[in-house]
């Protein structure tokens, strides 16, 4: 399979749209420069224009004024069918079309642009595995047979097909339960790792848009970008009321969702395996300086705590022995999941597992807290300098336009 | 002539009235598809123009059928031309209508993600409107059918095919021993004729109806 197209640069300069008979534009001056690779966020209340930007840049909605550039090339008036075909776009409920086969509605586009039928069969298949569907199992199946999560993977799948750099998502997964969207919005982090495209995606959800998001627009009415910047900064330094007032109460509990487990320190925790005899198990308890021990099964997965009265009662076999290990975190999860994890533990401590739900390590409360307090104090230093950095260069402005235009006229 | 023997005597004539019959609402009915779906897709998307098209056509259904083959009769003589122009015009209400608001009944968010994904105007048409709906069409169709069926038999007035013909001579003849035999032959063979052509709908169905969306 030929390397996947990576990201493009989208640039919006001064997209309107006004609608005849409305006497204000319903997007005003857009500005905006999307870095090649970028997932930005679009997230303001409803009726704020922010679909309707979104909309603009595959032309749905022709713009009534202003530019659009997709990787330096001006595309405000070239053919717009021809746009859409470079640019994918996923919407709510998947927009899948019932009377066409998972394959089939995978396939459109490529077939429209004319890639001979072998290649489109393998890309359908990739694709399918790609966004976690079973193609044996899913290729001949109709929207209807899917259930919601499963339609929304599909639309993923379907706006990827013919490899755009750019790619439009509306609400995409506004339609399906929290559950599901939590899986959702790991695929799409997932998924973003791997290909790199640009995404442009439009939500009104502010928590969905500061786990998804390299940057976050924030958007108030006709479009007027509130602040537009990591979601780390908004939430430790947001512009003004606007934007604080819809980042909401609890931002450092929020922020505990940009980190991931992986990102902190885990402490390793005495272990032992199904396999061992009971007297190593012994041995290492008493040596290990805990009353407490980890006890793997044989694929070396979470299995059981261990305490020091468990082992006594034990006599001989540890079928009945200790408690069964009742959560635990992968390194991809965030630090919010960990917490919860942490807090409904009894002993306050959970394992973490690779891939395959094998042992890494555990993390605490202690550790935990650490980190957070850690991480807090990092983004108030930042957001500080950020500061810093503003006030000094609308002095050096001030201090031009204070010059005159002669000592920076080139002419 | 008890009316089995009438059937067994005169099988020939009939089959080739019934032949007839079959085939004349089956070519007005292809005719009147094509240009009542033609009709529907320019009409439907907007309010007006479809409305015109569904009051139109609605008006010509209230026109009598003997009243309109009288009329076409001077001007465009007797047999086959006034039966065809009549069925034709007769059969398009139901599929104008139906191709209407099955058009119209198309998901707007999939005519977006239509468009979104780069399909052109005609490729949207059919792609993805005209097959989704395409069962209503196709209800239409079938209405429209059984009805030319009936009105099919009131050509033979102006001397057209079909199974009319053998109602006429009986009504024509009431009071000889044949008259009853012949109103019934007739009128049983399109009745006959009407079955046949319903369960090749359904069959047309199964067959042009994709999986995914058959109820």
């Amino acid at each position: 399979m030929p390397e996947a197209t990576h990201g493009a640069t989208i640039e919006l300069e001064n997209l309107s749209k006004r609608y005849p008979g409305n006497p204000g534009p319903a997007v005003d001056n857009v500005n905006m420069e999307i870095k090649a690779g970028e997932l930005v966020i679009f997230v303001g209340p409803s009726g704020c224009g922010k679909s309707t930007t979104l909309k603009m840049i595959n032309r749905l909605i022709e713009p009534t004024g202003g530019r659009i550039r997709i990787n330096g090339e001006d595309v405000t008036d070239i053919d717009p069918v021809k746009l859409r075909r470079k640019v994918g776009y996923a919407i709510q409920s998947a927009g899948l079309f019932p009377h066409m086969t998972v394959a089939q509605n995978i396939a459109l586009v490529p077939k429209m642009i004319g890639w001979p039928k072998a290649r489109i069969k393998a890309r359908v298949e990739e694709l399918l595995d790609l966004v976690g569907l079973d193609p044996g199992e899913f290729r001949a199946r109709y929207p209807r047979q899917l259930s919601g999560g499963q339609q929304q993977r599909v639309g993923v799948a379907r706006a990827l097909a013919a490899d755009p750099p750019v790619l439009l998502m509306d609400e995409p997964f506004g339609a399906v339960d929290p559950i599901t969207r939590d899986h959702l919005q790991d695929e799409l982090i997932r998924l973003q790792h791997e290909l790199h495209k640009t995404i442009v995606f439009v939500t009104h959800d502010f928590d969905e848009a500061i786990k998804l998001g390299d940057r976050i627009a924030v958007l108030r009415e006709r479009s007027h970008i509130a602040q537009f910047d990591t979601p780390e900064a908004i939430l430790t330094n947001p512009a003004d009321d606007f934007v604080s007032g819809f980042v909401g109460a609890g931002a450092a509990l929020k922020r505990l969702n940009l980190t991931r487990v992986r990102d902190v320190e885990i402490t390793d925790y005495p272990n032992v395996t199904l396999d061992d005899p009971l007297q190593e198990i012994f041995n290492r308890l008493r040596g290990s300086g805990t009353d407490e021990i980890l006890l793997l099964d044989k694929r070396g997965r979470p299995y059981k705590w261990l305490r020091r009265g468990d082992l006594m009662r034990a006599r001989g076999s540890l079928a009945r022995a200790g408690t069964l290990v009742s959560d635990t975190v992968t390194r991809d999860a965030t630090l919010r999941d960990a917490l919860e994890a942490v807090l409904t533990d009894n002993a306050g401590r959970v394992p973490v597992t690779g891939r395959r739900g094998e042992y890494e390590g555990v993390v605490d409360m202690e550790t935990l807290m650490n980190s957070v307090h850690e991480l807090l104090e990092a983004d108030r230093l930042e957001a500080l300098e950020a500061q810093h950095e503003l006030e000094d260069l609308r002095a050096a402005q001030t201090h031009a336009e204070q010059e005159g235009p002669g000592g920076v006229t080139k002419a | 002539m008890s009316f089995w023997e009438y059937l067994g005597n005169r099988h020939q004539q009939l089959l080739t009235d019934a032949y007839q019959h079959a085939s004349a609402v089956f070519q007005c009915m292809v005719v009147a598809t094509l240009i009542g779906v033609l009709i529907g897709i320019v009409t439907y998307r907007s309010d007006w123009a479809g409305s015109l098209a569904t009051v139109t056509t609605s008006t010509i259904l209230t026109i009598p059928s003997l009243a309109m083959i009288g009329l076409l009769i001077p001007m465009v003589g007797l047999g086959v031309p006034p039966t065809v122009i009549a069925l034709t015009l007769y059969g398009l209400l139901p599929i104008v209508r139906n191709s209407i608001v099955g058009l119209r009944g198309v998901d707007p968010s999939l005519v977006d993600a239509a468009r979104g994904i780069g399909m052109s105007r005609l490729m949207r048409l059919m792609r993805v409107e005209l097959p989704l709906a395409w069962p209503p069409i196709l209800t239409g169709i079938r209405v429209s059918t059984q009805m030319l069926m009936g009105i099919a038999a009131i050509a033979a007035y102006a001397s057209g095919p079909g199974l009319g013909n053998e109602i006429f001579r009986g009504i024509g003849s009431l009071g000889s021993k044949n008259a009853l035999n012949q109103v019934l032959a007739g009128t049983l063979g399109i009745i006959v004729l009407a079955l046949l052509f319903d369960a090749a709908y359904v069959l047309i169905g199964r067959l042009t109806i994709p999986r995914g969306i058959r109820a």
